[in-house]
């Protein structure tokens, strides 16, 4: 089953995501792509903690996920894939391996050099950046913290 | 070849089985507002003083973010520190395991309700490992439902 849904969020798996969009689309498991915790077996057991019974925990760096995202569209069950930053995910949009697909932007909290645009979202330089670099690899970009709130097409995001 | 009484395992050498001399502080991490909320009536209830239980909300903060903050309201504290968050899920339990991650005074009880919180206010003297069975158990028994074979019996009032 293709992959139902990219999700950019620092908090990665937490209460918004098992609980707000876990109960909308029923995961068999989260696939967090990300270079540093694809190398920290202890993180990854405290993330692996904090994720629902039942449902599993995957951790891939993100050169080795962009090159199986094929593979991964094929597996059974639903899975939502989870990166904690915008230059991440659009590393993982390269060579077209997400073109027609779509990025939910969920939660990037305010840092030195990020403007709060949304409640749940601040962006800066890198983001605006990441953003254009999505859109221009025919990715649909949309800002959505929740399924049932209204979204931000990622064009007026760009800057 | 170490003594027994060396033992990790053994309660003599194990310092949350001992007596503590300073109290333990205690710190609720939860989502939105509720662990401020939940302290004002903490303190509402038992006149404990700010420091005794300091709330901390994930609001606006970023992992990073959250775990520094917890874990500098537990390196404030004198004595031992117990960690109560919201549920076992998400980035309030994640930010407590961090914080707890090295060895120490610590303690992490997660899915904390009111009961547990004032229960824990009058026994924050008592040793760690004993004070974490006692704050699961009262949390555990403080939810219950409404008996309504008794809320729909006629009763007279007292005295009548």
């Amino acid at each position: 089953m293709p992959i139902a849904l990219f999700r950019v969020d620092e908090r990665l798996i937490h209460g918004q995501v098992t609980v707000g969009w876990g109960v909308r689309l029923d995961p068999s498991r989260y696939l967090v792509v990300d270079d540093p915790l694809a190398t920290s077996d202890w993180e990854q057991d405290l993330y692996r903690l904090g994720t629902p019974s039942g449902v599993e925990a995957h951790f891939l760096p993100v050169d080795e996920a962009r090159a199986e995202l094929p593979d991964l569209d094929r597996m059974t069950g639903v899975t939502i894939l989870l990166t904690r930053d915008l230059p991440s995910m659009a590393r993982l949009a390269l060579d077209g391996a997400m073109e027609g697909r779509e990025v939910n932007l969920g939660g990037i909290h305010h840092a030195p050099g990020r403007t709060q645009v949304l409640p749940y979202l601040a962006l800066g330089d890198a983001e605006r950046s990441a953003i254009r670099m999505l859109l221009d690899a025919g990715v649909r970009v949309v800002a959505r913290d929740l399924p049932g709130t209204a979204g931000v097409d990622g064009t007026r995001l760009a800057g | 070849m170490s003594s027994p009484s060396s033992h990790p395992s053994d309660p003599a050498s194990n310092p949350a089985s001992h007596p503590v001399s300073d109290p333990a502080v205690g710190i609720l991490v939860t989502h939105g507002a509720m662990s401020q909320g939940m302290v004002d009536a903490v303190v509402k209830i038992t006149g404990a003083s700010e420091d005794v239980l300091v709330p901390v909300s994930n609001d606006g903060k970023g992992p990073d973010a959250l775990v520094a903050e917890v874990a500098a309201v537990a390196e404030r504290a004198a004595g031992p520190v117990v960690i109560f968050t919201d549920m076992g899920q998400g980035s309030c339990a994640l930010a407590a395991r961090f914080v707890c991650r090295d060895p120490g005074l610590r303690i992490v009880l997660f899915g904390t309700n009111l009961p547990m919180l004032l229960d824990f206010v009058f026994h924050r003297d008592l040793p760690l490992d004993e004070l974490e069975g006692r704050l699961v158990a009262r949390g555990r028994s403080g939810i219950c439902a409404l008996d309504r074979e008794v809320a729909g019996a006629n009763r007279p009032l007292p005295g009548r």
